[in-house]
């Protein structure tokens, strides 16, 4: 087979009849297009949706419960082993609420190579004086680079910069809700005063908001330093870690790992939230589906397009057939119509793709729960544009395929008789 | 005895729709090397069937079709458009030209697909045959925007462009007006003349036929008269 006479053939013929041509190939790009710009639009959106979770919450969280003891002393006694105890009105255990030997579990978890970073954390209910009333409230000592790194902090920040917290001795940031109830502002110092009654000054550096009221009229986050003084403890007081992984699908496993190893409570994001897991689940389903119901539809448009312009050449078939053109020439003319057109409908529906799926990125898009989403949310993931250039060359290969074969295996006779 | 170019041994041809029917019945004849002979008869007596038979386009029959001392019947589809590119001519009733390509092309994609000769001594060839056949001007009009007669004409350029041991043709001046018939006769007499390419003419135009070396007579599927 002479390939360069085979795509010389073909691109007369295409060029021959241009509009038909554009046609085709017109068809195949709005398939792309509409492929390209719907699956990154609600890919976009769910990994909005995902993250409204994801970002702020740890795939593990390890802490200390107050429970009573699973072991009760009665249990232990070799005496009443073969007895079946009951206990009544059993209390939970006296047991501080700091993580054991936490500077050890730290740098044993930045060593694992499954984790992607650890955020320490130091967590007290404390009460904010505003003139005779005291407002509950709940301080987060945290470590400002890594919480910001991991949980993307900073994203939430409404007013202030959170590099303030550690830079700015004594300083907290508030919860959008406290913040209007208590009248601040960046810059004032407010009183709080802890469960034991320690008080101190903190100059307010930033104001937050994660659109969920209950945690922004209660939650504040100061430095873990700030915290730990505020408590009046020791400079390795730590209440929480919070783990975050590079595969989260292994929360699950590792969370009953870390529980045994370090004799800590640990609880999985999956566990703790499994009503995201369910969204995630059915928000997955319904892209599928439509982005599978939009590449059948688009495949099919393909398919009878390409057929239709086979079908017309049927006499050219004939012709070139009479005047020694072998079935496999004839094949590979219609399968290289069909390749060129898909080919370059593909390519520029991943174009048109990408240009409108930009375009509805530019459009705005306010929402109370992310302040750092101003536009419409889109998901520029190179994988879809190779599903959609390889979706578009198989179907059109496929399109052009079977007439193809049925006009490489006639008889020329038989088209000219058929006349 | 002079080369056989083509030899049928008892050929059959059925059509089966819609009723089983036997068009050509037990068609046996020979033809040499250089001879010019037409076939006639009535229609549908099963002439043109049996040009394409002979043509190898047709490979519904039975019997033997022997060409150039080469069995072609059994051959695949893809030794037969071999054998079509490089020894058969031919041209049709409706010229079939290729309407996306121009003049030169349409004469020139045979002679690319054999590729014996360069694309430039292709194109060349079939310049001078354009230009023998009058047509020579018409070489870069696209091939739907010139009259029926000099389609045909380019037709037969197409036909000649690979130097075919045997030319066919079906009624090639059926659909011409006489003064293009005419024009047509001419080409072919001259050939049968120059070149001493075998010709196999169906026509139904009897003062054609007399000037050819022999002519076939069928009627109903047979050959009656002119088959040895």
């Amino acid at each position: 087979m002479q390939i360069a006479l085979i795509l010389g053939i073909s691109r007369t013929m295409l060029m021959a009849r241009l509009r038909q041509t554009v046609i085709a190939a017109v068809g195949v790009t709005f398939g792309i297009t509409m492929f390209i710009t719907l699956v990154s639009f609600m890919t976009g959106l769910n990994k909005l949706l995902d993250g409204l979770i994801l970002n702020r919450t740890p795939h593990i969280r390890l802490y200390n419960e107050i429970k009573p003891s699973a072991n009760q002393p009665v249990n232990l006694s070799s005496e009443f082993r073969n007895y079946m105890n009951i206990i009544r009105s059993i209390k939970p255990k006296e047991r501080p609420l700091e993580i054991y030997n936490s500077q050890a579990i730290l740098r044993r978890l930045k060593d694992d190579p499954r984790v992607l970073g650890t955020a320490p954390k130091v967590v007290a209910q404390v009460f904010f004086n505003v003139g005779a009333i005291d407002l509950n409230g709940v301080i987060n000592g945290i470590d400002v680079v890594a919480e910001s790194q991991l949980f993307s902090f900073a994203d939430y920040l409404v007013m202030g910069k959170f590099q303030d917290l550690e830079t700015v001795n004594n300083s907290i940031i508030l919860g959008k809700g406290a913040a209007e109830k208590m009248l601040v502002d960046l810059g004032d110092v407010i009183q709080v005063t802890t469960a034991r009654g320690e008080r101190l000054p903190l100059k307010v550096v930033g104001v937050f908001q994660l659109g969920i009221a209950d945690i922004d009229n209660v939650q504040s986050y100061t430095s873990v330093q700030t915290a730990q003084k505020l408590l009046g403890e020791s400079n390795s007081y730590l209440t929480d870690i919070h783990v975050k992984l590079k595969d989260l699908t292994l929360a699950p496993g590792m969370a009953g790992e870390y529980k045994n190893l370090f004799n800590v409570d640990a609880i999985d994001l999956q566990t703790a939230n499994a009503q995201f897991e369910t969204g995630t689940k059915i928000r997955n389903i319904i892209t599928y589906a439509v982005s599978i119901t939009l590449l059948i539809v688009a495949g099919f448009g393909i398919y009878n397009i390409l057929n239709m312009m086979i079908y017309e050449k049927m006499d050219s078939i004939a012709i070139l057939k009479a005047t020694g053109f072998s079935g496999r020439d004839v094949k590979g003319i219609f399968i290289s119509i069909s390749l060129i057109i898909g080919v370059t409908g593909g390519v520029l529906g991943l174009l048109f793709g990408f240009i409108l799926s930009s375009l509805i990125s530019q459009i705005p898009f306010k929402t109370a729960a992310l302040p750092a989403i101003e536009t419409y949310p889109i998901n520029f993931n190179p994988q879809y544009y190779l599903i959609g250039i390889v979706f578009a060359i198989i179907t059109t290969y496929i399109a052009g395929f079977f007439p193809a074969r049925k006009a490489s295996m006639v008889d020329p006779v038989e088209i000219i008789r058929g006349k | 005895m002079d080369k056989l170019i083509l030899e049928t041994k008892k050929i059959n041809k059925y059509f089966h729709d819609p009723v089983t029917n036997q068009v050509l019945k037990e068609i046996s004849f020979k033809m040499k090397v250089g001879e010019f002979v037409s076939v006639v008869g009535k229609s549908g007596c099963g002439k043109s069937t049996l040009l394409y038979i002979l043509s190898t386009m047709d490979t519904d029959y039975q019997g033997q079709l022997v060409l150039d001392g080469t069995l072609m019947t059994g051959k695949s589809d893809r030794e037969l458009s071999q054998v079509r590119n490089e020894k058969i001519g031919f041209v049709f009733q409706f010229h079939y030209l290729l309407p996306e390509f121009s003049v030169l092309q349409n004469v020139m994609l045979p002679g690319l697909k054999l590729a014996r000769l360069e694309s430039d001594e292709v194109e060349q060839n079939a310049i001078e045959h354009l230009k023998s056949l009058g047509i020579g001007h018409l070489a870069g009009k696209k091939a739907s925007q010139i009259s029926g007669g000099e389609k045909q004409r380019v037709a037969i350029a197409r036909a000649l462009i690979n130097q075919p041991l045997i030319v066919m043709g079906d009624e090639p001046t059926g659909n011409l007006d006489r003064k293009n018939s005419d024009i047509v006769f001419d080409i072919f007499h001259q050939l049968a003349a120059d070149t001493g390419q075998a010709l196999l003419i169906v026509t139904h135009d009897h003062e054609f036929a007399e000037r050819t070396d022999r002519i076939i007579e069928m009627d109903d599927g047979r050959i009656v008269n002119g088959g040895t």
